[in-house]
């Protein structure tokens, strides 16, 4: 696998990235939330975000937006929650919701063994 | 796309490969075992992407966990983790991390693998200790899981004679696998699914 450098060692960096705030709103996205952009990037927006908006023309889990922009996840989702609140992303949540500690019921495992045997 | 082999994968330019626009279901299965046991390699034998990495840093006093802190109060924790994805069906992604064993990765379990659906413990037969510190915090945090033995070589012993030597109860499925196969890696997941599967069978029976 590629190892890309991730920019933690570099709080400076992290903290123009996101002006500043160190936490962002925890339950907003779970690692799997799969993010979608509303529209195209617009001149003068943080790099980024037209980075993400481009990323995410394709549903794109913030997982993946923070291995492919080297960046911790943490960030990510503070970058995030300004799309988000400016309706410039929508965010489409797992289904299981990471708040129960519950086994899925045997609906969602049936498809899941069905995916998994196509493989 | 094939990525059947890693040979494959790893020689490809890193060109992402987008989800289907209906992708709207994410889950998560983690891979949890000791360092170089084989987990990035299971990621990559059933990923339809080349395994990815990122980190995630917490704030320890931001999680109240008291513990020696340094002048400006605070203890930062950095885990770094891989991860991989099958895209199951239109709406349904499994995203599959390979979790490092380490005991700092636990701190950030909450935050990170809550809503998982279930973990793999993969082991080592030749250090089988290192997997008791994943089992106790996995049971600690009610996570369901398999036991994988990625074997290196012809087994030693038996599968029982893990199972005692973990003390690993009766009911948690045990599986011997290499990591480097696709079938295999996919056979450990099934036997995942399996597991939870006739956990939530029983619970919905229950009521």
């Amino acid at each position: 696998m590629i190892r890309r450098p991730v920019d933690s060692g570099d709080p400076d960096r992290l903290y123009t990235v996101t002006n500043g705030r160190t936490r962002a709103d925890e339950d907003a996205f779970d690692l799997v939330t799969l993010i979608v952009s509303e529209c195209e990037p617009t001149p003068g927006m943080q790099s980024e975000h037209v980075r993400i908006l481009r990323m995410c023309d394709r549903p794109t889990a913030v997982v993946e937006i923070a291995a492919e922009l080297g960046l911790p996840v943490g960030v990510v989702k503070i970058l995030l929650c300004d799309l988000l609140d400016t309706g410039r992303i929508t965010a489409r949540h797992p289904r299981l919701s990471p708040r129960r500690a519950q086994l899925p019921d045997t609906e969602i495992l049936k498809q899941v063994l069905v995916g998994l045997h196509n493989l | 796309m094939d990525s059947t082999t890693s040979e494959l994968a790893t020689s490809e330019p890193a060109v992402r490969t987008p989800l289907a626009s209906t992708a709207s279901d994410g889950l998560k299965i983690a891979i949890v075992g000791g360092f170089g046991v084989g987990k990035t390699t299971m990621v990559r034998s059933v990923s339809e992407i080349r395994p990815l990495n990122t980190e995630e840093t917490m704030t320890r006093a931001g999680v109240g966990i008291d513990d020696a802190r340094g002048a400006d109060g605070k203890t930062t924790t950095t885990v770094a983790f891989d991860f991989g994805r099958i895209s199951l069906n239109d709406e349904m992604v499994l995203y599959l991390f390979g979790a490092p064993g380490q005991e700092r990765f636990w701190f950030l379990w909450d935050r990170l693998f809550s809503g998982t659906l279930g973990a793999v413990v993969l082991v080592d037969p030749r250090r089988l200790e290192d997997s008791w510190y994943a089992i106790d915090r996995l049971e600690h945090h009610g996570m369901p899981f398999v036991l994988a033995r990625n074997n290196f070589g012809p087994p030693e012993h038996t599968l029982e004679e893990v199972r005692d030597a973990l003390s690993l109860p009766a009911e948690i499925p045990m599986v011997d696998c290499d990591a480097r196969s696709r079938e295999s890696s996919k056979a450990v997941l099934i036997a995942l699914v399996n597991h939870l599967y006739t956990l939530s069978f029983a619970r919905e029976h229950a009521l």
